[in-house]
This record gives structure tokens, C-alpha cells and sequence, in this order.
């Protein structure tokens, strides 16, 4: 069991929980991930470090209410206990020294922000590129604030509701044309990493994405988290989840990421309708 | 029990007690065991095969060497305790070997009467015993050496490795990587062939000899082996993390969605049950026509669960002519197709 110590809601749809996991917090690092079993009946579910903390033996990560297992981890307060969290688990995030660009999509910015934080924390200049299909989805603005300065945050919203118009690819091609970075991070849907990584690699940029495809130990055992690199099967889970952009296949990695699309939305249907106010 | 001048004569006529099984069309539905395993009576029965041979090959085919001859005389005295510790001294884990061990290739590949007739049936005979632990010794222990051992896995190696440990006084922890313990035989043997109870009891078990299990650590990246040897005071490590990835085919195409290792298409029904999606959160397909390259135990595995999730044709493709395949006798193929020499084959559920 591992007791929740905290938990922040960031907005209506994203929160952060403080884990009790003196092991792991030891040995935590940028990028890498942890598998979470919330009850006996629970799938497992990744979700990268947000922060952590060796003398007080805790880590955080920040999840975004998509489908059944993080409505229902939502629900779940401190003093309350996951019934399993694994990790460290995959490859810590390693960039070159210089500046950065990091591009977090929708539900990736909530990996993309401590991968910035870490970032700052290792003495890269390191500007934000942050992108939404509308405003209400834009998470963890407040943090990258924080972090950075104004002039290194770039909002885009699909629709325009919330800074520039437009898609990620906008802001991240001024950079590269003034020369502003040295090497790019991103992560988020498919389509967005993908374009992002075709106008990095219009200006010869080195692009890191990092790969979320849905997974099922977690420790390279099973194959369910396989996706293409440069022609080679890689296993996200250990060989990953950052792998060079430029050496995708973004088809085979959409295509397995929809392989569950309808079950997902099964068991979600399943768990609203046994928990929604008027079956109580 | 038929004794000449005080030796006991083997019964030479009967033929091979069969399994005892679930009809084929009630079971091939659900995940309850195939294989309910020996009666009493049919446990003597069998007993009574064996020849007592004075150069018993059995043993010599069995990996630990078990007593075999030794603790089947046992079964004939009806004496099913001491029979069980017989085996005890060699193996602690009859039970769950008596299910999944390829006997066919080792003890009773090797045993006499399997050259004129059919094999004694050594594996059902240890499963038998296997099952009714509480009839056996309480094990001896050493007093404690102070000696403190990490063993990084719990499947078959790791568990016996820790039982070993403890009975001759090591402090002993065991870390696997899962919430759960038993590797192979909890994620990937499926239920019908190996229920996890079995395995939850040898667990169990090891609890009480006062091993202590520490789930969910993921060694090398939780602790290494220098923190464990020289921050946590082990002295020594057991290294017992299996076989690991699984192996490409090469083929275009291997990567597409509804294309599984059998690792994750048995771990999803076997440790995340996701035979009872929604009521468990993890999923997996119910498809109608499913095709398993192999001819291994997980071929097995893996085609006898697809019938299970309803599958309509569930097919073997195996990459050579041999008659069979080299699945173990607790998977193997139905004899219709297995004496068919065609590449692919219907596998019995
Ligand atoms: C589907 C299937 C069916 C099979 N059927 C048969 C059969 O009928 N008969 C037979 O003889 N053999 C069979 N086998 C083979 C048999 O299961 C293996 O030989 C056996 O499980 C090996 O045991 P092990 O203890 O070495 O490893 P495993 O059972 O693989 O156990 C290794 C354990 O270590 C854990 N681990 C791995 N890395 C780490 C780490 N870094 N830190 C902590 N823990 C870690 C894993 O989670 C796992 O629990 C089958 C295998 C499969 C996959
Ligand atoms: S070889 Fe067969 S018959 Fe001979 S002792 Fe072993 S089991 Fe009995
Ligand atoms: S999730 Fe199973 S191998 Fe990566």
C-alpha cells in the first residue's frame, strides 16, 4: 500500500498526488515512470515522475482525468492508499547541455513540465512551447510561470480561445529560425509530435519525443509497449520512453495506441454509471 | 499389494491410468482446471505400474533426481505422508511440477515401462501427493546463521532457491518486480492448467519459513547490487529474473494492433484477468479467428485461452512437420491432429 500524502487539483480536470515511497524517491530521475495499480480489480497505468524528494521519502506525479482509472484515482484523497506503485521504471531523460525547447501537448504537458523542471534544475535556458485544443485544457500554466520567464512560454490553443491560434509548430519553427535552441523535447498526441519533429528536423535540430504507448508490466517482459524505431522493434518501457524523434514510426505508434479505444470507453461508461450521484 | 517371497510384484497388465479430465466441450468455456487431478484409487492404481526397477532411469531423467521409484512404494503402503517426504528432500514443489514439469521428456521419457507400454504416470503420482501438503513433515530448519540473502525474482527459481535458503537458516527476502509472486506460473500458465491457488499456497508456505517478500521493486532500478550488499547488509544476491523479452518474428506487419507476444496476451487474462473486463479494468480482444505461431507449452497457452475468450477457429501454425509439437503433455494437441503431419493443427481446449 502507499499512502497518499497530498493531493493538488490543478483544475478540473488535473491533479497531482504525493505518493509515500521512500525506495523509489532515492532513485527517481527526469523522464523515467512509475506503474500504478490502484485497487485489486485497477489496470496498470504508467505515469512519469513530476517531482521527488529523498530526505522526505515521497514522489509525485500529475494525471489527467481521460478514462475509468484516472476518474477514479481522482477520487481517491490523502490519508487513502494506492494498492500498488512500481518504479523507477524506463530510461531517464538526457539532453545536451544548452538550450531547449520543450513542447508539451494536452495531456503531455504534464510530462513535459518536469522534464523542464528537471531541465532548469541542470542549468539549461530552456523555453516552454505549450499547446491546447482550447484553454480549458491548457494544463499547469501557474507551474511553467514559475519556472520560467515569460518570454520563454509560448501558448498555442487550436481554436484560438487562448494565446496564439494555432498548432505547436508555429512557435517552435520561429525559434529554430532565429536559432534560439540548441535541441527539442516534446511530448504529447501523435500528430503533434510528429509535425513537431518534421519542422525540427527541417533545421537540422536534434528532437527527442517521448513515447506513450499503453503498457502492461512495465519492465519489458510483454511487448504490449513495442513501437518502431529506425525500422527496429523497441520496447518503450525499457528502451524508452524517450527515443529520437526523427527515428519514428508515428502510424504504427497511433495504431497501438488505438488498439483499446473501445473498451476504454466501456469501462468508463461502466464506472460513470455505477458512481454517478443518481445510482447512489 | 501382490508380494512374492516378500517382493512386491508390479501390475503388468494395466494399462496407464488416464487423466483425470473435464470433458472437453464443458471446459473448452471457461478457465476452471482441465485436469482435476488422481483419486486416491486411481493414485494406487498406478502405483502398483511401477516396477520398483533396480536401475531406475526415471531418476536419472528427472532434473533434481528425485526418488521416484522410493516414494511411489510409499503411495503403495498408502503411506502418503512419508511418500511426500521423499519427495521433500529433492523438489518443494510437487504440486505445481507434477502439473507443468515436461515429464514426457524427462522422468517418465526415460521410465522402463514406457519402452513396451505406457510410462508410470510419475506425474500425476507427485501432483497427487503435491496437493495434500498438509499430510507431510514439518520441514527440519537449521537455527539461523545470521546470514542475510536477497533473491531478486520469485518464479519456480527464485521460490525454490529462497525455500532452500530459509531451511538451512538464511534471513532471506525475495523482490520481484510484480505485486504478486510466482513469475511464469501466476502471468503466464494459465489457471485451467496451473490455478493460481497452487502457487499462492507454495507462496504461502515460504512465508511461514519466514521468508519475507518485498513486491512491486523492480531490482537495478529500485536498489543495486551494491546498495543491497553494502547499504542493506546482504551477503549474497540470487539472481532469478527469468527468461525476459520476448522473441521477433521479423515480419512485416508483427507491430499491428491485435498482433501479441503471447507474455502480454496471457498476462493480461492470467495476472490482470482481463477474461472479466469491466468488472476488472484491463481488456483484451475476443476474437473470432486467432492464429498462434508456435509449438511450444505458451503456443499451447496461448491457443487453449483464445478458445476460452471465444474464439471460433483457434489455429497453430508451427514451422516444422514434426508430428508434435514439443508442448508438454498437461498442453498438448488433441490426438487427431497431433498424429496429422500438416503445419497446422486444432489444438484440444
Ligand atoms: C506461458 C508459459 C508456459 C510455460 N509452460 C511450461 C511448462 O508447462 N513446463 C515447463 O517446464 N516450463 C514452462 N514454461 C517455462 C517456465 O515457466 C520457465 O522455465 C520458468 O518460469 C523459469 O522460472 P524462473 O524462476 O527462472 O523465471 P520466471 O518465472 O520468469 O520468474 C522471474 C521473476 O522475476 C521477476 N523479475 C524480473 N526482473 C526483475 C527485477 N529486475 N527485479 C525484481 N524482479 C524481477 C519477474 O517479474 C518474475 O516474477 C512456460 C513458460 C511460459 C511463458
Ligand atoms: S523407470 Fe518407471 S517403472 Fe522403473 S522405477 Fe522409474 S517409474 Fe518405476
Ligand atoms: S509494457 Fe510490457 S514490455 Fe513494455
Amino acid at each position: 500500500m502507499y499512502k497518499i500524502l497530498e493531493k493538488t487539483q490543478f483544475s478540473e480536470k488535473v491533479f497531482k498526488f504525493r505518493i509515500e515511497a521512500p525506495e523509489m524517491a532515492k532513485h527517481a530521475h527526469a523522464g523515467q515512470f512509475l506503474m500504478v495499480r490502484a485497487n485489486e480489480t485497477g489496470e496498470r497505468v504508467p505515469f512519469t515522475f513530476a517531482d521527488w524528494n529523498p530526505e522526505e521519502g515521497w514522489v509525485e506525479f500529475i494525471f489527467m482525468v481521460v478514462g475509468k482509472t484516472t476518474k477514479m484515482l481522482s477520487t481517491y484523497e490523502p490519508g487513502d492508499a494506492i494498492l500498488d506503485v512500481t518504479g523507477p521504471l524506463g530510461q531517464p531523460t538526457v539532453m545536451a547541455p544548452g538550450t531547449t525547447c520543450v513542447i508539451g501537448g494536452g495531456v503531455g504537458l504534464a510530462i513535459a513540465y518536469p522534464v523542464a523542471r528537471t531541465l532548469v534544475k541542470t542549468g539549461h535556458e530552456v523555453h516552454a512551447i505549450m499547446g491546447a485544443r482550447t484553454k480549458d485544457l491548457l494544463l499547469l500554466e501557474d507551474q511553467f510561470r514559475e519556472l520560467l520567464p515569460d518570454d520563454h512560454i509560448h501558448i498555442t490553443t487550436d481554436d484560438g480561445s487562448y494565446g496564439e491560434k494555432g498548432v505547436v509548430t508555429a512557435p517552435l519553427e520561429r525559434l529554430l529560425q532565429a536559432k534560439a535552441v540548441d535541441e527539442v523535447f516534446c511530448v504529447g498526441p501523435v500528430p503533434m509530435m510528429k509535425f513537431s519533429t518534421l519542422t525540427a528536423e527541417k533545421y537540422g535540430t536534434p528532437i527527442t519525443a517521448s513515447l506513450n504507448p499503453i503498457m502492461v508490466d512495465g519492465t519489458g517482459m510483454c511487448g504490449c509497449c513495442r513501437v518502431e524505431i529506425d525500422g527496429k522493434t523497441k520496447f518503450a518501457c525499457v528502451d524508452g520512453p524517450d527515443f529520437d524523434a526523427t527515428k519514428v514510426d508515428w502510424n504504427d505508434l497511433r495504431a497501438r495506441q488505438a488498439a483499446y479505444r473501445t473498451e476504454e470507453g466501456q469501462a468508463l461508461k461502466a464506472y460513470e454509471e455505477a458512481n454517478c450521484a443518481c445510482h447512489r | 499389494m501382490p508380494q512374492v517371497n516378500g517382493r512386491f510384484v508390479p501390475d503388468m497388465k494395466s494399462p496407464r491410468t488416464p487423466d483425470n479430465e473435464e470433458p472437453a466441450e464443458e471446459r473448452a468455456h471457461d478457465f476452471r482446471p482441465v485436469d482435476k487431478g488422481f483419486t486416491k484409487e486411481m493414485a494406487l492404481a498406478e502405483a502398483e505400474r511401477c516396477m520398483d526397477c533396480k536401475k531406475p532411469l526415471c531418476v536419472e531423467g528427472c532434473p533434481v533426481n528425485i526418488k521416484i521409484p522410493k516414494f511411489i512404494e510409499k503411495i503403495r503402503e498408502q503411506d502418503f505422508g512419508a511418500a511426500l517426504d521423499i519427495i521433500h528432500e529433492d523438489s518443494m514443489l510437487p504440486a505445481i511440477c507434477g502439473r507443468v514439469c515436461p515429464q514426457e521428456n524427462q522422468c517418465e521419457g526415460r521410465c522402463i515401462r514406457g519402452k513396451k507400454s505406457e510410462p508410470v504416470a510419475i506425474g500425476q503420482l507427485e501432483r497427487f501427493l503435491g496437493d495434500q501438503p498438509e499430510l507431510a513433515s514439518k520441514p527440519q530448519m537449521k537455527p539461523a546463521n545470521g546470514k542475510k540473502v536477497a533473491v531478486i525474482g520469485s518464479g519456480p527459481s527464485g521460490i525454490t532457491c529462497a525455500g532452500e535458503l530459509a531451511r538451512n537458516g538464511f534471513d532471506v527476502t525475495v523482490f520481484e518486480a510484480f505485486f504478486t509472486g510466482g513469475g511464469v506460473l501466476v502471468y503466464g500458465i494459465p489457471e485451467f492448467r496451473l490455478p493460481k491457488a497452487v502457487v499462492k499456497r507454495e507462496i504461502d508456505g515460504l512465508k511461514e519459513l519466514g521468508v519475507k517478500f518485498e513486491f512491486n521493486s523492480v531490482m537495478g532500478n529500485l536498489a543495486n547490487a551494491d546498495e543491497l550488499l553494502n547499504e542493506k547488509g546482504f551477503d549474497a544476491i540470487y539472481v532469478a529474473t527469468g527468461a525476459g523479452l520476448p522473441k521477433f518474428l521479423n515480419i512485416p506487419g508483427e507491430n499491428l494492433p491485435n498482433v501479441y507476444f503471447a507474455n502480454e496476451y496471457l498476462t493480461r487474462v492470467n495476472l490482470m484477468k482481463a477474461n472479466k473486463f469491466p468488472e476488472y479494468d484491463t481488456p483484451t480482444k475476443h476474437a473470432k479467428q486467432v492464429v498462434v505461431f508456435g509449438g511450444g507449452n505458451v503456443a499451447m497457452d496461448a491457443v487453449r485461452t483464445a478458445k476460452r475468450l471465444g474464439a471460433e477457429r483457434a489455429i497453430i501454425a508451427y514451422r516444422f512437420t514434426t508430428p508434435r509439437p514439443r508442448a508438454s503433455r498437461s498442453c498438448r494437441l488433441s490426438r487427431r491432429s497431433s498424429s496429422s503431419p500438416a503445419r497446422t493443427a486444432t489444438c484440444a481446449p
